[in-house]
């Protein structure tokens, strides 16, 4: 127990959270916004963010670029990277949705069924990555941590004087970029009318189907959506560690999904506040004990939520009003 | 495959079983059984090729044999959860590494727990707590364990339950890693007890050599723990765990405790996933946090939902099929968790009631399927 460690470091404790927690909340839409439509956890979402830092790799591997390279190409590389990352992770999802789910949606099969086709899909997609591509084309695939260039590198932008903070492009692009796409989706659901379409199945499949919403419709939008910004949270885990492994989405998938269920799973607002209270809560843990126990927080966090709160912070609505 | 499959359903061999005289029935199960104990030895061609050991790189037979009747009693204890009161629990690793963890903890001379003791009685460096004595301790921890978790977990929905359980599992491996003064950390626990028994050749009967003895003890617990649950399946608590199935609301409007049975379920599921954990310990003599990965609960659900949930012959089918093949093909490891995840998504698209479906089960799963396309069809 080391509290004098968290005391004496507080301010950069927590903007080190905040910046984890921008991660976990932009992967923790894609199960809220899933869990909003269909009441299922989709268990791969995990490896739609996996996909996505490969997909990063990916783009700079084929640009060629490397650390160092001038202001335009960075940008250019950098934007590319995420559309890349969004496609990728979107088609990766909408797949997810038509191999393992749609086929028992159409037999009516029970919730536990769809858990396991979601796990054993997470497992294929996991070993494409570590086994299956390793063997037809070699590095860097296999089941190895692999580096990505850090195209965009860091510099010190300006401390912020009084306190022990020094503020770095990559921790704004990060922070700014993660609050920027989740506001650009709230937006979506609430105005847009794909959005209203999306908050009727929510609160109501049949009646919404009666008023004339495409109910198969509005479930492939809610993957793509929430595999997109799965894509979104892929890039800016590159831009912040530098690496991609085969098997990374599984403990980034847990904490994302324990941070929606405690903003309140279901609820887009939730899962922003969720992700950010977690990233926090893990960065003092891992400061105050060490990071081998930062992984033990997160469950204890999502059993204790659950235990007092099932509802999470700002409660489940999707299809209600507040989403 | 469809008219070796009709020729099959054909023969109605369920209905033949159940509907045979007693004795025959009972006839054949003692055959089967004696089967069982029989296979370390089996050599008659052409049954022969499904040994293990046929090329030099090959797993030894009857430790093969050990794991698979190790899993089949992991798969009957976590189908008293899943198939049985339709609780899905992916944290199971945890039960069976308590188990084997408690074994270990409090049987081995080595480990800081015993040296703790020692230290606290002057007890002399060899004293631990005898073999016999660490299988109540075993249970019951895996017992204090799973009400633990389920007691403020069980209240919950089901998809909820299935990720705490997942956590649970994590907890206890990271939990086992990291305590390096209770348990060795990532160095594990070596010199773990094995069962008394009479000396051999100057070696104690349950050796690292002898695996057909272990196997044989395994497969006595196995057989007890199958007759104890197709006892609970048709007792009380077995209804009451098949009305909240089926429909919980319902089945708490008639009366039924629905929490107190879910509780149940999941201490008893528990209990049997320590008791395997244990003899998996034993027989390694060695114990460590990394042998409880997730993957192995993931293993676990596996059998019991591709066997057929709910069907005590499917999850044994399934507790075969998923340790037996992977070592049977050893020469494709690295290619093992690939075809494991695609088996899992196409049988379960296919056959989402499992391979060998309780007949209730099956009928459940069809009516669902009518619902489904009626609301087809209506919209």
């Amino acid at each position: 127990m080391d509290f004098d460690a968290l005391f004496s470091g507080l301010d950069r404790h927590t903007l080190d959270g905040i910046t984890r927690g921008s991660i976990y909340a932009l992967v923790a839409l894609g199960y809220t916004m899933v869990y909003g439509v269909m009441k299922l956890i989709n268990f791969a979402h995990s490896e739609v963010f996996m996909v996505g830092t490969w997909a990063v790799l990916g783009v700079y591997t084929a640009l060629g670029v490397s650390a160092g390279a001038g202001l335009a190409v960075v940008i250019g590389a950098t934007l590319l990277a995420l559309l890349a990352a969004m496609l990728a992770s979107a088609g990766t999802a909408l797949a997810v949705e038509r191999i393992a789910y749609r086929p028992l949606r159409k037999k009516g099969a029970p919730p536990l069924i769809f858990l396991i086709t979601g796990i054993g899909c997470s497992i294929v997609l996991v070993e494409i990555f570590g086994q299956v591509f390793k063997v037809f084309f070699g590095a860097p695939f296999g089941r190895v941590t692999v580096n990505i260039p850090s195209v965009l590198q860091t510099k010190e932008l300006f401390t912020i004087p009084g306190l022990d903070l020094t503020i770095t492009n990559t921790r704004v692009i990060i922070i700014v970029g993660a609050i920027v796409m989740m506001l650009a989706l709230d937006t979506f659901v609430n105005k847009s009318r794909l959005g209203r379409g999306v908050r009727a199945v929510a609160q109501d499949p049949d009646t919404a189907s009666l008023m004339g919403v495409n109910r198969e419709r509005v479930i492939m939008l809610v993957f793509i959506l929430g595999g997109a910004m799965a894509g979104v949270a892929a890039l800016l885990y590159t831009i912040q560690y530098d690496i991609t492994k085969f098997d990374i989405g599984f403990i980034i998938g847990l904490k994302a999904f324990t941070a929606a269920v405690l903003g309140g799973i279901g609820n887009l607002r939730g899962a922003l506040v969720g992700g950010l209270l977690l990233g926090i809560a893990e960065v003092y843990a891992s400061t105050i004990w060490s990071s081998e126990w930062a992984n033990v927080t997160a469950f204890v966090v999502l059993v204790v939520i659950l235990m007092f709160r099932p509802t999470g912070l700002l409660g489940e609505s999707l299809g209600k009003a507040r989403a | 495959m469809s008219q070796i499959l009709d020729a099959y359903r054909g023969l109605k061999l369920r209905d033949r079983m159940s509907g045979a005289p007693g004795w025959v029935r009972k006839v054949g199960m003692l055959l089967v059984i004696a089967f069982a104990f029989y296979l370390p030895f089996l050599n008659i061609l052409p049954f022969a090729y499904i040994r293990t050991d046929l090329t030099s790189s090959g797993s030894d037979w009857a430790s093969v044999l050990f794991l698979v009747v190790v899993y089949m009693i992991v798969a009957v204890g976590l189908n008293v959860v899943i198939g049985f009161a339709g609780l899905l629990d992916l944290g199971y690793v945890g039960f069976y590494a308590l188990g084997a963890y408690s074994v270990a903890l409090f049987g081995s001379p080595s480990s800081p727990v015993v040296e703790a003791i020692q230290n606290r009685f002057g007890l002399d460096e060899t004293w631990a707590v005898p073999f016999v004595m660490c299988i109540p301790i075993a249970i019951v921890m895996a017992l204090i364990a799973g009400v633990t978790l389920g007691a403020p977990t069980l209240r919950l929905r089901g998809d909820y339950l299935a990720i705490v359980t997942l956590g649970f599992g994590e907890i206890i491996r990271i939990t086992a890693r990291n305590l390096d003064n209770v348990t060795n950390g990532a160095t594990g626990i070596s010199g773990v007890p094995v069962p008394p028994g009479p000396e051999i050749d100057g070696r104690s009967f349950f050796n690292t050599i002898d695996a057909e003895r272990w196997y044989w003890l395994a497969l006595s617990i196995l057989i007890l723990i199958i007759f104890l649950a197709f006892r609970l399946e048709h007792s009380r608590v077995g209804r009451a765990w098949l009305a909240i199935r089926e429909d919980e609301d319902a089945a708490a409007i008639m009366g039924v405790a629905a929490f107190k049975f879910k509780l149940w379920a999941f201490a008893i599921g528990a209990s049997v996933g320590g008791i395997a954990g244990l003899l998996f310990g034993s027989k390694q003599q060695y114990v460590e946090p990394n042998a409880f990965m997730v993957n192995l609960s993931f293993l676990f659900v596996a059998m019991v939902v591709i066997g057929g949930s709910g069907n005590i012959y499917g999850v044994l089918l399934g507790a075969f099929l998923l340790t037996y093949l992977p070592e049977r093909f050893r020469e494709f490891q690295e290619w093992r968790p690939f075809a494991f995840g695609v088996a899992l998504v196409v049988v379960m698209i296919l056959r989402p009631q499992g391979l060998v479906p309780s007949r209730r089960r099956a009928r459940e799963f069809e009516d669902r399927k009518v619902e489904a396309e009626e609301a087809a069809a209506d919209a």
